[in-house]
């Protein structure tokens, strides 16, 4: 069986896909890549599905060794891969064989990287997803984050030959300072009119207390008309909490799927990868607006991954 | 008595999700509408709804907008909710789960007591003695929030969380009852333990129970905890009744 050595694991490596959905009402939370959209990037340039398991890695990336002839791409943050000591690039697809070692640094902008292998990694899905559940135990390679030593299957060895020398524009000049476009609701009424204008003309900070579950904000205390408990209702990916403390949550794949906090606005899906990307220290800027746009631009990032992926398929054409 | 569909608000949750509001407090009339939206969206399906969150006063509904529009779909859901008649009352399955209330299954039997200024016994038969409504299922998957605790049992939660706490775990957090369905952190105070598996990644329904079931509590000794534990065979008796 091909497989795929952790060598060293970074900080937080683990498998994941788009996510486990059709378990939210029993309160399973989606999980999934945080950045699904650098994440299908991934898995275009080597041939996938959009949806097949990649490993996400966190600020720090790992290091690994292929037994086999494979082909594998990176997206996301610059994590200056190298393979066998010499520099490769980001959004490119590579052929490694066996004996190969990639090793991957510090991410240079942005915070999370996503490594894609033809064919996909041979983990068994779990209630219908690979993406690893932290907290169950759940999914994923046996459950948990990669460590040392752990030997990931590879459904199949392929070579670039039968891929094409696929090549993607590179995304990930990822500033330290970030608009994310919101549609407000589901519980703006809760909050006073001078909440809602600080809301959305301050300039908050990703803190470092942020994790797969939520992206923490500080900054200035968002007003509420008379407490922001409700009776605990649905979060959806990209809303905006606010508790007690005044400040914003914005919950992310590994959110609980309910919750009694009021959500002030929802980040709209074609922004959630900004936020995914938004390391510790970076400024973020909430801007509302309508519902047309956002659906504009969520078909704009969709027509995009389609361009890319019918591009591919003529780069193995031309092979 | 038919209930108008006027009082919903739609609550926007982003371009692709969004939250029906049924009322502002909750109550079983109330839940038994959203039960009855979340079957029929079940048995009959919305081209393009991918999952339905049922909560206390509310139902989530998540869609794909290129599919169906927030518009289209926030009529059709308006239409099935009108069509709801409380004679149309199914029955309710209730899941029976055998709780163990002894020794070291219940470290905060003693304090309940206290607390309560209730005996042992009377602790047991009050809790057994009722059957709760899953009004909604959150915080953890199969945490069941769980309606219909008698106010006798009410007990604060602890001043400092427990890190751990087993799965089935059975507990009481002021005026809710509930269980732990897998190892956890948390608050609320232990009474007992089932044996019970509420969580099964295996299982072909990895949660036992979903929101609008009822489960009824009954108590069983260390030994009977054991034996249960033991049979990977053991299924939950569940009964249907009006």
């Amino acid at each position: 069986m091909p497989k795929m050595t952790v060598i060293s694991p970074g900080a937080l490596s683990t498998i994941q896909d788009t996510g486990r959905f059709g378990y939210m009402s029993t309160g399973f939370s989606p999980n999934g890549a945080m950045d699904i959209y650098s994440m299908k990037i991934a898995n275009i340039l080597v041939g996938n599905a959009l949806n097949d398991g990649v490993v996400e890695m966190t600020l720090l990336g790992m290091s690994v060794r292929f037994d086999c002839t494979s082909v594998i791409a990176l997206t996301g943050a610059d994590m200056q891969p190298e393979i066998n000591g010499e520099a490769v690039e980001m959004y490119t697809a590579h052929e490694v064989h066996d004996g190969d070692v990639l090793v991957l640094k510090a991410a240079q902008t942005g915070l999370r990287t996503y490594l894609a292998v033809a064919h996909g990694f041979d983990i068994t899905a779990v209630m219908g997803s690979m993406s690893t559940n932290l907290k169950c135990s759940l999914g994923g390679f046996m459950g948990r984050k990669l460590c040392a030593g752990d030997e990931i299957p590879l459904r199949q060895s392929i070579s670039l030959e039968l891929i094409g020398k696929r090549r993607a524009k590179c995304e990930n000049n990822y500033t330290l300072t970030v608009t994310a476009r919101v549609m407000l609701g589901p519980q703006d009424d809760l909050f006073t009119d001078e909440g809602i204008k600080t809301f959305l003309s301050s300039e908050y900070t990703v803190s470092d207390k942020s994790d797969r579950m939520g992206v923490r904000l500080d900054g200035d205390m968002i007003e509420n008309k008379n407490g922001v408990d409700i009776i605990s209702d649905g979060i959806a990916t990209g809303s905006v909490q606010i508790p007690a403390s005044g400040t914003p949550i914005i919950m992310m794949a590994d959110r609980q799927t309910t919750g009694g906090y009021a959500k002030i606005a929802t980040v709209i899906s074609a922004d959630l990868h900004k936020i995914a990307q938004a390391r510790p220290g970076t400024k973020v800027r909430f801007k509302a607006v309508d519902e047309k746009t956002a659906l504009e631009l969520k078909k704009k990032q969709e027509q995009k991954l389609k361009a890319l992926q019918y591009r591919m398929l003529y780069a193995y054409k031309e092979n | 008595m038919e209930v108008s569909a006027d009082k919903l608000r739609f609550l926007s949750c982003g371009d692709s999700a969004v939250t029906v509001e049924f009322a502002k407090e909750m109550s079983e009339q109330t839940n038994r509408r959203i039960r009855f939206l979340a079957a029929k969206i079940e048995s009959e399906g919305i081209k393009g709804v991918s999952e339905c969150v049922p909560t206390f006063c509310s139902m989530t509904v998540y869609f794909d907008p290129f599919v169906i529009s927030r518009k289209k779909l926030e009529k059709r859901l308006a239409e099935i909710i009108s069509s709801y008649e409380e004679s149309t009352e199914s029955k309710k399955r209730v899941f029976l789960i055998p709780v163990c209330y002894d020794g070291e299954y219940a470290p905060d039997m003693d304090d309940v007591c206290m607390l309560t200024g209730l005996d042992k016994k009377q602790v047991v038969d009050i809790h057994t003695g009722t059957d709760y409504l899953i009004y909604m299922l959150g915080f953890l998957p199969g945490f069941p929030y769980l309606g219909g605790m008698d106010k006798r049992l009410e007990a604060p939660r602890l001043e400092t969380p427990r890190t751990t706490i087993p799965a089935g775990a059975v507990g009481i957090g002021g005026k809710q009852t509930g269980i732990y369905p897998l190892a956890s952190p948390g608050g609320w105070r232990l009474i007992g333990r089932t044996p019970v598996k509420v969580y099964d990644p295996d299982r072909e329904t990895p949660i036992l129970y979903k929101a609008g079931d009822y489960i009824r509590f009954y108590p069983i000794t260390g030994q009977e905890f054991e034996n249960i534990a033991a049979d990977s065979d053991h299924t939950v008796e569940v009964r249907e009744e009006i």
